[in-house]
């Protein structure tokens, strides 16, 4: 059970990469991974270039790699998908150990393995460097509109009171002798998520009352001056023009 | 010169058609720490949110350091009452502490140097100014509390109105929340029905019943009289010793 660490991807450090502004990082990592998936899948080298900058990018931010490596585990389930690909491909077939595949089944494989393995490799580093708080800042200064961020704000605050919630109501069934292993006793677990619905509802009338109990008038006082100077916006959008130009270079020496 | 807090007359009905309040009046001087007293469902926390304008009278007023509840100046209101709810997780609900000690203060439109100001001093004001950085919900509970009642004082109010305050701490924190309250130079209306925590605290006490005001008087005075607290469904706690109440005033 999650008790009590909210942002279990973050992990603290000083590097340039964490002192950079939220909005830079989020949308650098947004840029870079559209230039990664318009990169022709034949140009093996480039994404060769992708993932040396990525784990660069760990080195200098001081990330333990093993670490980001396990994260990257989240992508396994479209992997599998990826893996049906040249088994049920039509078209030309080439033989690998025996097993007829297609062709062009292999080529969409690879082509979601890569752009995928990249894609979900760059989140976890910009997870990793940014705790969520200052994320959802940095799409407020991207002017995501505040209701959203104040929605997501609200979430991760109350994700753990409402965690702990479940967890206490699950331990006083089961100290009730409920045990459940059929799907007909499912009954009081239904109840539970009710009453569990209810609750929070409940909360969130109170929380309103407190807040509006503090001169609350529909918007979020801003508290944090994160505007970024133009020398940090040009240093984070260093690696989507450094991507893009690899991408044309692909789609330029193209067989 | 005018009460912190004057109530008079105040009658309210929830739409449901509940009656809450019948006809509730009383005055609170500058200063002064004043508990309410009364059963659960007595109307305790109506008449705090009659307060600070969350519900507005069906009949009487309620006016605060000279100025009506009303709906024109509900903002000055909610700045000169503070309410510290019950439980905390309902009050702090910014990513972090100090951020949520400046909710309030920045709603009133301070910014900058003076917000930072106000959220040190606030948080000094309860011992939690090492805390400022962290999220609310990797305190303890007293801890919590000592940070909903900080969010409050950031609003630098006329009175501070306490719902429940000891309850759900351990002897350690109610201890220390009782010293910073007594410490803070503050009008105080302390709602409970924790009987030695008004004692403690409060050198006046309102005792509230079935939406009406039942007694007011001395705290000593009215936690001795054992046929009043008994018509109020109220109790002390076993092994407190009435007979030492008379003597005992509050520091």
């Amino acid at each position: 059970m999650a008790t009590g660490h909210a942002h279990p991807l973050h992990l603290p450090g000083s590097s340039p990469l964490h002192r950079a502004r939220p909005q830079c990082k989020l949308a650098a990592a947004f840029l870079f991974v559209l230039a990664v998936v318009a990169t022709p899948r034949e140009a093996f080298w480039a994404f060769g270039v992708y993932a040396v900058a990525l784990v660069a990018l760990a080195r200098v931010a001081g990330l333990p790699l093993p670490t980001l490596a396990r994260r990257l585990v989240i992508e396994l389930p479209f992997l599998l998908f990826a893996l049906f690909l040249p088994l049920v491909g039509q078209g030309e077939r080439v033989e690998v150990l025996g097993v007829p595949l297609a062709t062009e089944g292999l080529w969409a494989a690879w082509n979601i393995v890569a752009k995928g393995t990249i894609g979900v490799a760059t989140s976890v580093l910009l997870a990793a460097t940014t705790p969520v708080p200052e994320l959802l800042r940095g799409l407020e200064r991207l002017r995501l509109p505040a209701a959203f961020t104040t929605v997501a704000g609200f979430m991760v605050r109350y994700a753990d009171v409402i965690a702990d919630e479940v967890r206490r109501m699950r331990i006083a069934r089961i100290s009730r002798g409920h045990d459940p292993r059929w799907i007909w006793q499912a009954r009081a677990v239904a109840a539970s998520a009710g009453t569990l619905f209810i609750r929070s509802y409940e909360r969130g009338e109170r929380v309103y009352l407190a807040m509006v109990s503090r001169g609350y008038s529909g918007s979020m006082p801003v508290l944090h001056d994160l505007a970024a100077t133009r020398g940090q916006w040009l240093a984070a959008l260093a690696l989507p023009a450094a991507a893009a130009a690899v991408a044309l270079t692909a789609w330029g020496v193209r067989p | 010169m005018t009460a912190a807090l004057e109530v008079d007359g105040v009658a309210f009905a929830y739409p449901d058609g509940h009656q809450a309040l019948f006809g509730v009046s009383f005055r609170i001087e500058r200063g002064e720490r004043v508990a309410l007293l009364g059963p659960n469902g007595a109307g305790k926390t109506t008449l705090v949110l009659q307060c600070n304008g969350v519900l507005l009278p069906g009949a009487g007023r309620v006016t605060v350091a000279g100025l009506p509840v009303a709906t024109e100046h509900l903002k000055e209101i909610r700045r000169r009452v503070g309410i510290v709810f019950q439980d905390p997780d309902d009050q702090l609900f910014m990513p972090t502490v100090a951020e949520d000690v400046a909710f309030g203060p920045a709603n009133l439109g301070l910014g900058g140097a003076e917000l930072e100001t106000r959220v040190k001093a606030a948080l000094a004001a309860v011992g939690m100014e090492e805390h400022a950085d962290r999220p609310p919900h990797h305190l303890s509970f007293g801890q919590r509390r000592r940070v909903a009642v900080a969010t409050v004082l950031a609003m630098e109010p006329e009175i501070l109105i306490l719902d429940e305050p000891s309850s759900n701490l351990d002897p350690a924190s109610r201890r220390e929340l009782a010293e910073i309250v007594a410490g803070l130079d503050i009008t105080v209306l302390m709602v409970t029905h924790d009987l030695p925590y008004a004692l403690q605290l409060c050198p006046r006490a309102l005792i509230m019943n079935q939406g009406s005001i039942t007694a007011d008087g001395p705290t000593g005075d009215l936690l001795a009289d054992s046929a009043l607290l008994a018509a109020n469904r109220l109790e002390l706690p076993f092994g407190f010793d009435p007979r030492a109440l008379g003597r005992r005033q509050p520091d």
